[in-house]
């Protein structure tokens, strides 16, 4: 894991000091709200329904156990006992006081972690793949680029007021598990002529104007990629709209503009600013890779894990959903699910954080990941400790088998919690995961993602089904997109397409099992999900299904 | 505030918590709904949000419908879209918020 230099630390903490002033003023009445909001918020600090929420930066989504124990410290301490994992491969604590948001801050730096640029018009959070370093399938482990990324981007004097926030994500594999499509930037490693190299996508974005991403580059080295970045970063900040928050993301710029032309701008100011890094891209790199260096793998027998696996029903559905290949022959990856069958997806109690922290620590290098769909990874466990593994997230009510089915559902906080939102999410993913549980084995691969406004948080867009809920004169209206997907597998980044008018709270599950039944009727056998069967079929006869008993349609 | 029907109270959040509260007839910011001042036209309840904005204590004021339950013991403040309600009550996968110290559980 990349350790902070003394650089880091001294940033953090100036910049816990100055939140501390400005907080002291802000509480003195020195400061106006309207003054002090574009300050808090540059610090995590949002105003909720509720209450205020931190929202705690996680780079490319990497924990320590020490610092996933520090999470379930401020949980008890300042908030209500739980964090939220969200899509950004963040946490937010949802019951924070204003006047405890310093101490947190300053709590978090004990860590070498912060909430800087979670908010505002800023890069955020850059995400990758949770199985990054670990991923059989991967080319070279990505965080050495996602940390460049960070360092570069982190206080970018030019970038700190773009005219919309900026999220950029990369993969090491071809299998995308980290939405690469649906991003401001999106970085797919390649290997190019025996080197490596970036397919660049740029405009991509859900919100009220989802767009998929459309390829700049096609192979750009890896020693360009911060002047390249910040060759797309610079032509956007000139020509991206700064009258209408709606229209001020890149994927407007970028579609305003034709990707041709926008690509033209962006190799004219290429090489002045190339010349301007002075080739320490890769000087850079170099340095960063050697603090991602693989762990000393622990050459344990597979036995336990083999005899297990022959005995316990439990267990080997659970290395079948949530146990991934790594690339070492006696390792695995484990996905934690915090998706437990009627609970808050991507939530985990205190209790949870300490038990991920302890099996990580004991069992795993010390390293946890947060996925993009609000799990939480184990990314090097030795095979040999999977029943041991298995046992203790049992016993911490961890040990749910359902990754990649319908229950592990992406949901936003919406108006639970969310001052934007214009319904419920959280509620309606909860029924739906208890409503399924029993049947859910039998649909098999299903991804269910629910956002409570246009804002689309939960990436409804990209759901294999989409749900998104909406304020039919003043009643909690949820509208499906079915034929999503958010790429990786064996069905394309696309964006779903809107099934006629929404449902209320009390026709949506019944429209669901339709749904859900027109499935298992049409599919050619149980290995066509439902995503591929959309594809082949396109999406008439769910559609039909949907308004079958509605005749006002 | 343009299609605001009265009556309405006034509602914001406290700068200290976050928490929801609500303008009472004595100009104080009280974390319950029953206890707010309302206003039989919005005009009236503009001329006192004008006032209450710049004070300090709290973020976001502004104006929330509301019907008066006339019809039950004491007489009742309820919230007209579900959004105030949900923010009277507290979210709904947890038992947080107001609902926790107001004795009964509310069920949607």
């Amino acid at each position: 894991m990349y350790a902070y230099s003394e650089f880091d630390r001294a940033f953090v903490r100036d910049r816990v000091e100055q939140f501390r002033e400005q907080l002291d003023r802000r509480l003195s009445g020195a400061l106006t709200e309207d003054e002090f909001k574009p300050l808090r918020l540059m610090n995590g600090v949002y105003l909720q329904l509720h209450a205020y929420m931190l929202r705690v930066a996680i780079p490319y989504g990497t924990l320590s156990s020490d610092q996933m124990r520090m999470l379930a410290y401020i949980a008890d301490r300042w908030d209500r006992g739980y964090g939220h994992f969200t899509t950004r491969q963040n946490i937010q604590f949802n019951w924070p006081r204003l006047i405890d948001t310093a101490d947190i801050l300053s709590a978090l730096a004990d860590v070498d972690m912060h909430a800087i640029q979670t908010s505002g018009n800023t890069i955020r959070n850059v995400t990758t793949d949770q199985f990054a370093g670990a991923a059989l399938d991967e080319i070279a482990d990505p965080r050495p680029y996602a940390e460049l990324i960070r360092q570069w981007s982190t206080d970018h004097p030019e970038f700190q007021f773009l005219p919309r926030k900026f999220k950029i994500a990369i993969t090491g594999s071809a299998d995308d598990r980290a939405v690469i499509r649906a991003h401001d930037i999106g970085l797919q490693l390649i290997d190019h002529q025996g080197k490596h190299a970036f397919r660049v996508f740029v405009g991509g974005g859900l919100g009220r104007t989802p767009v998929i991403g459309q390829e700049l580059h096609p192979a750009l080295p890896e020693g360009d990629l911060l002047p390249y970045l910040e060759a797309i970063l610079s032509v956007y900040n000139m020509a991206g709209r700064r009258d209408n928050k709606y229209k001020a993301r890149i994927k407007i710029t970028v579609a305003a503009m034709g990707v041709e032309a926008f690509r033209t701008k962006v190799e004219s100011v290429f090489p002045s600013i190339k010349a301007g890094f002075n080739n320490q891209v890769m000087t850079m790199l170099d340095g960063l890779r050697h603090q991602f260096s693989p762990p000393e793998y622990d050459e344990k027998s597979r036995e336990p894990y083999l005899e297990l696996l022959d005995t316990d029903i439990d267990f080997k559905i659970w290395i079948e959903r949530n146990v991934s290949p790594h690339k070492h022959p006696s390792y695995a990856s484990v996905s934690i699910s915090l998706k437990g069958h009627g609970e808050t997806p991507g939530d985990a109690t205190s209790e949870q954080m300490r038990a991920m922290a302890d099996v990580a620590q004991t069992f795993g290098h010390d390293e946890l990941r947060v996925s993009h769909e609000q799990n939480v990874v184990l990314p090097h466990v030795a095979q040999g400790d999977l029943p041991e593994i298995f046992r203790r997230l049992q016993k911490a009510k961890l040990a749910v088998a359902n990754i990649g089915l319908l229950s592990d559902i992406i949901a936003c906080p919406g108006m639970d919690y969310c001052a934007l939102a214009t319904a419920r999410s959280i509620p309606v993913a909860q029924e739906i995961a208890l409503r399924y549980a029993s049947r859910e084995a039998e649909i098999g691969f299903m991804k269910i993602k629910i956002s409570g406004c246009i804002n689309a948080c939960g990436h409804h867009h990209v759901g294999h089904i989409g749900i998104l809920g909406l304020d039919k004169a003043g009643v909690e209206n949820y509208q499906i997109t079915l034929g999503g997907s958010a790429g990786g597998g064996a069905v394309d980044a696309a964006i779903g397409v809107k099934m006629g008018r929404g449902f209320s709270a009390e026709e949506l599950m019944p429209a669901l099992d339709r749904l859900i039944d027109a499935y298992l009727l049409l599919r050619a056998d149980v290995t066509e999900t439902f995503a591929e069967l959309v594809v082949r079929m396109g999406t008439q006869p769910f559609k039909e299904a949907l308004f079958v008993v509605d005749k006002r349609d | 505030m343009a299609g605001l029907k009265a009556p309405v109270v006034i509602t914001a959040n406290d700068l200290l918590s976050g928490e929801v509260v609500y303008l009472s007839p004595l100009h104080t910011w009280l974390p319950t709904l029953v206890t707010s001042q309302v206003y039989q036209t919005a005009e009236q309840a503009e001329a006192v949000l004008a006032q209450v904005a710049i004070e300090s204590e709290v973020i976001g004021p502004y104006l929330m419908e509301v019907a008066v339950l006339n019809d039950v013991p004491g007489a009742s403040i309820v919230p007209k879209h579900y959004r105030e309600e949900f923010r009277r009550r507290g979210p709904s996968n947890y038992f947080h918020g107001k609902q926790e110290h107001s004795g009964n559980k509310v069920v949607s």
